[in-house]
């Protein structure tokens, strides 16, 4: 699908939200090296949101966006949370589950959607909280990923149940103290990503969302690897600046303090062999597609 | 057995009863129901530029089936809304307001709708209160969202609400065309010019659309 087959009609164009009519303008759907370069250059596909100011969860959401490959051809699964806030202003299918039952519904999604459309690509990319992911829906998270289904699930590490006041989730830090965990937390916290290489993920990240570059090679590498391998897990660290006491202008210090070598969202990085060859044929088509165009805007300006 | 629940302008209340679950029932082809009593589709056609041509605020609110060129059906039917919105605005007199406010999507858009400019179903209310419209049509809105919408309407405003349906058509409507053509939206944009000048339109201040 592309964009050209979602245009507004003509006679009704002038009355349509200036929203929709910049979607249709000047979206990059369709476009295939879409990326978070075209933020501020082109119509972003998430539209005002109700997130705290300074959120690193509204910046993670539009590096997202901006780097999924296939967005006219994704749909996306929500869980509660903080990210259910978000999803009604986003420009892309997306579906919002019950609390923990992401990863179930994507299964099914994603099955359905091969049987309807099977000559076309069509992503399913789970985007859903810690407390979904890990917690009340590590059930159903697990499972996905033993069934080798094909889709990408990226969990926002908050480390806490951040709109409900702050209660302790399995990813919060050892010690950490939380509005509504006064106590502390007693054991580590959970490792989800090697859990996930241990389950039958292909390609497993844990970072931060401080460099939007990052996080549009590991989303594009994600989304491509789940297509056409197996499932993909991503682990993003976005603070709630609330929950942690920082005030809004510290959500990225935060993170950059974060992901320094010893400390728990370094990058870490697994991809199985399967993954990795198609990466490198990937790179490989990319390099070759790049340096075609490269040589036929030399012809042009000759 | 006959229903003896009409399909009023509200505020009904808080939660009104779906039309269906009080014995409302669907026209058959080639009918329409007015306040929930089927009728011919000519005297709808009647009813409903009459009620447009009383209405302070005459309001189309063009749904996504016509609003996004999904194929040459769409684009056609969004030219005949686009037409009957310019017969409806030379046919109103000075004081009353015509207005085309589209709902492009479904999406529970909080809080950022903006009333003015569009209608959410989940809460249109919003714009009928903002405009202070009273009486509009809902046209290539998909069935479910109509209905939801409508019930809000009948629940919480005095808008008299009219579906040009291209389905069935809709009980929660005060009245109901149904299999919606680009001919039937043409076939109202003439009633409508036909009509003008023969019906004395409400000017005074519209009933204050609030629920009380």
């Amino acid at each position: 699908m592309s964009k050209e087959r979602i245009q507004i009609s003509e006679d009704l164009y002038d009355i349509m939200p200036s929203d929709y009519q910049d979607l249709v303008k000047s979206a990059t759907y369709g476009k295939e090296d879409r990326g978070w370069k075209d933020i501020g250059s082109s119509k972003e596909l998430i539209e005002q949101h109700s997130l705290c100011a300074g959120c690193p969860e509204s910046m993670a959401f539009r590096y997202i966006l901006a780097s999924l490959p296939n967005p006219e051809d994704t749909v996306m699964v929500g869980s509660t949370g903080c990210t259910s806030l978000v999803f009604p202003m986003v420009a892309v299918h997306n579906i919002h589950s019950l609390f923990g039952n992401q990863n179930a519904i994507a299964s099914g999604l994603k099955r359905a959607l091969s049987v309807r459309f099977p000559g076309r690509v069509k992503d399913v990319v789970v985007l859903a909280g810690d407390g979904a992911t890990v917690d009340i829906g590590l059930d159903m998270t697990l499972q996905a990923w033993f069934r080798q289904e094909k889709f990408t699930t990226i969990c926002f590490d908050n480390e806490l149940y951040a709109n409900t006041g702050g209660q302790e989730s399995g990813l919060m830090q050892k010690g950490f103290v939380a509005k509504m965990a006064p106590v502390g937390k007693l054991f580590d916290k959970v490792r989800l990503p090697e859990i996930a290489r241990e389950s039958g993920c292909h390609y497993v990240v844990n970072c931060t969302v401080s460099k939007p570059s990052l996080v549009e090679k590991v989303i594009r590498n994600a989304v491509h690897v789940a297509r056409e391998i197996g499932p993909t897990y991503l682990q993003l660290y976005t603070p709630c600046i609330l929950e942690i006491g920082k005030n809004s202008m510290e959500g990225l210090q935060e993170m950059r303090d974060s992901e320094k070598p010893t400390e728990r969202f370094a990058y870490k990085e697994y991809v199985s062999e399967p993954a990795k060859q198609l990466l490198a044929e990937l790179a490989a088509k990319d390099k070759e597609r790049k340096a075609a165009a490269k040589q036929l805007a030399s012809q042009a300006s000759a | 057995m006959i229903s003896k629940y009409r399909v009023l302008p509200g505020p009904e209340h808080f939660l009104p009863p779906a039309a269906a679950r009080m014995g409302i029932q669907l026209p058959n082809p080639g009918e329409a129901h007015i306040n929930g009593v089927i009728a011919p589709e000519e005297k709808a056609y009647e009813e409903a530029a009459r009620q447009f041509l009383m209405a302070k605020v005459p309001t189309i609110f063009p749904g996504p089936l016509v609003l996004w060129a999904w194929n040459e059906k769409a684009a056609k039917k969004a030219t005949a809304i686009r037409h009957l919105y310019n017969i409806l605005k030379e046919c109103v007199q000075p004081g009353q307001k015509a207005m085309l406010i589209p709902m492009p999507d479904y999406r529970p858009k909080y809080p950022k709708i903006n009333p003015e400019v569009e209608i959410n179903p989940n809460h249109p209310n919003l714009t009928i209160w903002h405009n202070k419209i009273d009486c509009c049509m809902f046209v290539g809105v998909h069935c479910h969202q109509a209905n939801l919408s409508l019930k809000i309407i009948r629940g919480g405003t005095s808008c008299y609400t009219i579906a040009m349906c291209a389905q069935a058509g809709h009980e929660d409507a005060m009245l109901s065309f149904r299999d919606a053509s680009v001919e039937k939206i043409m076939r109202l944009a003439d009633t409508i010019k036909r009509l003008k000048g023969t019906v004395q339109p409400r000017l005074e201040t519209a009933k204050s659309s609030a629920s009380s």
